[in-house]
């Protein structure tokens, strides 16, 4: 499929006004790189924002420029597909604190260097705001839907629950409406294995930086994503290119050079300090706590129709907490529905091929 | 109304008022909710097991909540509905005296349709075969039956008067045609109550 028939484009918005944040402080000269397809109709009512995960980016579909693959929904963004841009105008945004064009802990700062640790900590929220900015730069006041995944998720809720006249709807897929006690320690682990790279050095590294920290955080946090059912399947205790154990600590084994290999490649594209600070937003996200600790408050009176989506072999994110979002909705009398697919990929489910969460995304948008 | 509709259903759907709020509860493939929402204006809310089933609601646009009669009701405010729907369900429920207490507090008035296990066939059944019944409307063996209480009107009725509840309306279905209470202990094959508290 061609880039024309999409009608993709790429492009940097820079906020006119500092952005406020949750921590207290004002960010200046914002800047929000995003893409979008698909054809803005007359009356602006045909937008669908969707809002990435962890360590994706605003490149949904066409080619990706720093990996070459394709983006990372190109499956379900396009002419006649489950996300159909002959109908809708698809936007995505990279996060604020991301590396692919918004501002990040890469960013210049007013005083000419790059922020590195000098970023303030941003929240969830403070990303949604960003977007909500750059809905407004378009002239947008009502998208059709908001749709996000895992951290694109609690994206999707934060928009809904803190902006609910900016939306008719909110798809929210593999996620949670906080970060759990064991999602909160396996980003520790990935950010300790960051901040323990000598090549670190408190941030301040200029270019490539603790490429090893960096690996090995990705190689615990792509652990999380899949299912043991599906690792088993895939490795097992399968050897790689050789017939017999070396007694030693190459990669012996599938699993272990698969992991080496995604640890690696992540840091082709992925800035160490934007993954310390994305992890922590989604860390300090509890969407009950920002709404008095109850989480049916977050969503009272709203008009909002949600759909939430978990899959059975998701141990990250698994069903009880979308099942709790779904309750909390009812509670404060919401239209909610609420379905758990049977997929054996775990947490990255959402992003491959199950047949069951085309029809319910399609469904859904109507 | 849909002629395609189950003969139960359709009596449900008919005899809900326009526009009211209806919570219906294990709503199957949304064929009920569907209905009602577009001919009868409803906003129309349901909860289903299985996830097929679910997904499939979801497709047709309806808001619907996986989850499961005995234990999710809990999850819904008192009197948030104008009415509760439970069709062909109670005799699936652990606890159908509970799940009708569930009915009334979240819905102001509560539709119920069972099939009745002392309709005639299923007596003869018994008696000439000494074998729990397969009907057509209890088309499953008696070890893979998701029915695990089957209920009769008379039991039914005992059981609505014990809870002090009041039978606003009912009907007696013998497939498509609607027969008199007179006879419906024997000769229906569904029962629809309309209950309120």
């Amino acid at each position: 499929m061609s880039g024309a028939d999409l009608n993709i484009v790429n492009d940097t918005l820079v906020l006119p006004v500092p952005l406020p944040l949750d921590g207290g402080q004002a960010l200046a000269g914002v800047e929000v790189a995003y893409q979008t397809c698909g054809t803005l109709n007359a009356d602006k009512s045909n937008a669908v924002l969707l809002f990435h995960a962890l360590t994706m980016d605003q490149h949904v579909v066409g080619t990706h420029p720093k990996t070459g693959k394709p983006g990372w929904w190109a499956k379900s963004v396009g002419p006649g597909k489950v996300i159909d841009t002959g109908r809708y105008f698809v936007i995505c945004a990279n996060v604020l604190g991301g590396c692919m064009g918004s501002t990040g802990p890469a960013s210049l700062a007013p005083d000419g260097r790059p922020y590195a640790m000098r970023f303030p900590v941003i929240t969830i929220r403070d990303m949604v705001r960003a977007q909500v900015a750059l809905l407004d730069a378009l002239g947008i006041g009502r998208v059709h839907a908001v749709i996000g995944g895992s951290m694109g998720g609690m994206q999707a809720l934060s928009f809904a629950a803190n902006w609910p006249e900016r939306t008719r709807a909110a798809l929210v897929i593999a996620s949670t409406a906080r970060h759990s006690a064991q999602n909160i320690a396996f980003h520790e682990v990935g950010r300790q294995a960051i901040m323990a790279d000598p090549k670190w050095k408190g941030g301040d590294y200029g270019g490539k930086g603790p490429e090893n920290g960096l690996a090995v955080a990705r190689m615990a946090a792509h652990i999380t994503y899949l299912s043991e059912e599906g690792m088993h399947e895939k490795f097992g205790r399968k050897l790689q290119d050789r017939s017999e154990k070396t007694f030693g600590f190459d990669a012996d084994f599938q699993v272990e050079s698969y992991l080496r290999h995604q640890g690696l490649s992540f840091t082709d594209r992925f800035d160490a300090n934007s993954y310390l600070y994305i992890t922590r937003a989604m860390d300090y996200f509890d969407l009950a706590e920002e709404h008095g600790g109850r989480l049916a408050d977050a969503f009272a009176g709203t008009s909002v129709r949600y759909c939430l989506v978990s899959f059975d072999t998701d141990w990250l994110y698994p069903t009880s907490e979308s099942r709790g979002i779904a309750h909390a909705l009812n509670a404060a009398g919401a239209a909610v529905s609420f379905v758990e697919l049977s997929a054996p990929f775990g947490h990255d489910s959402f992003l491959l091929d199950v047949p069951a969460q085309d029809r319910v995304i399609a469904g859904f948008l109507g | 109304m849909s002629a395609a509709l189950r003969p139960d259903l359709a009596t449900i759907a008919a005899n809900v008022a326009p526009g009211a709020r209806v919570l219906d509860v294990g709503c199957g493939d949304g064929t009920l909710m569907t209905v009602l929402r577009d001919s009868r204006q409803v906003d129309a809310r349901g909860l289903e097991l299985d996830q097929h089933n679910v997904a499939e609601c979801v497709a047709r646009g309806l808001s619907v909540i996986q989850g499961d009669a005995d234990s999710d009701l809990a999850y819904y405010t008192d009197g948030g509905f104008d009415y509760a729907i439970l069709s062909q369900t109670l005799q699936t429920t652990k606890r159908p005296d509970l799940v009708l207490d569930e009915l009334l507090r979240v819905g102001l008035k509560a539709f119920v349709s069972f099939p009745n296990f002392a309709h005639w066939k299923v007596r003869a059944n018994l008696l000439w075969n000494g074998r729990m019944p397969v009907t057509r409307l209890l088309p499953i063996a008696w070890y893979e039956t998701p029915n695990i209480h089957h209920v009769t009107v008379r039991d039914f009725r005992e059981l609505v008067a014990e809870k002090g509840y009041r039978v606003e309306s009912e009907w007696f279905l013998s497939g498509d045609r609607q027969i008199s209470p007179a006879a419906a202990a024997w000769r229906a094959e569904h029962a629809v109550f309309l209950l309120s508290r």
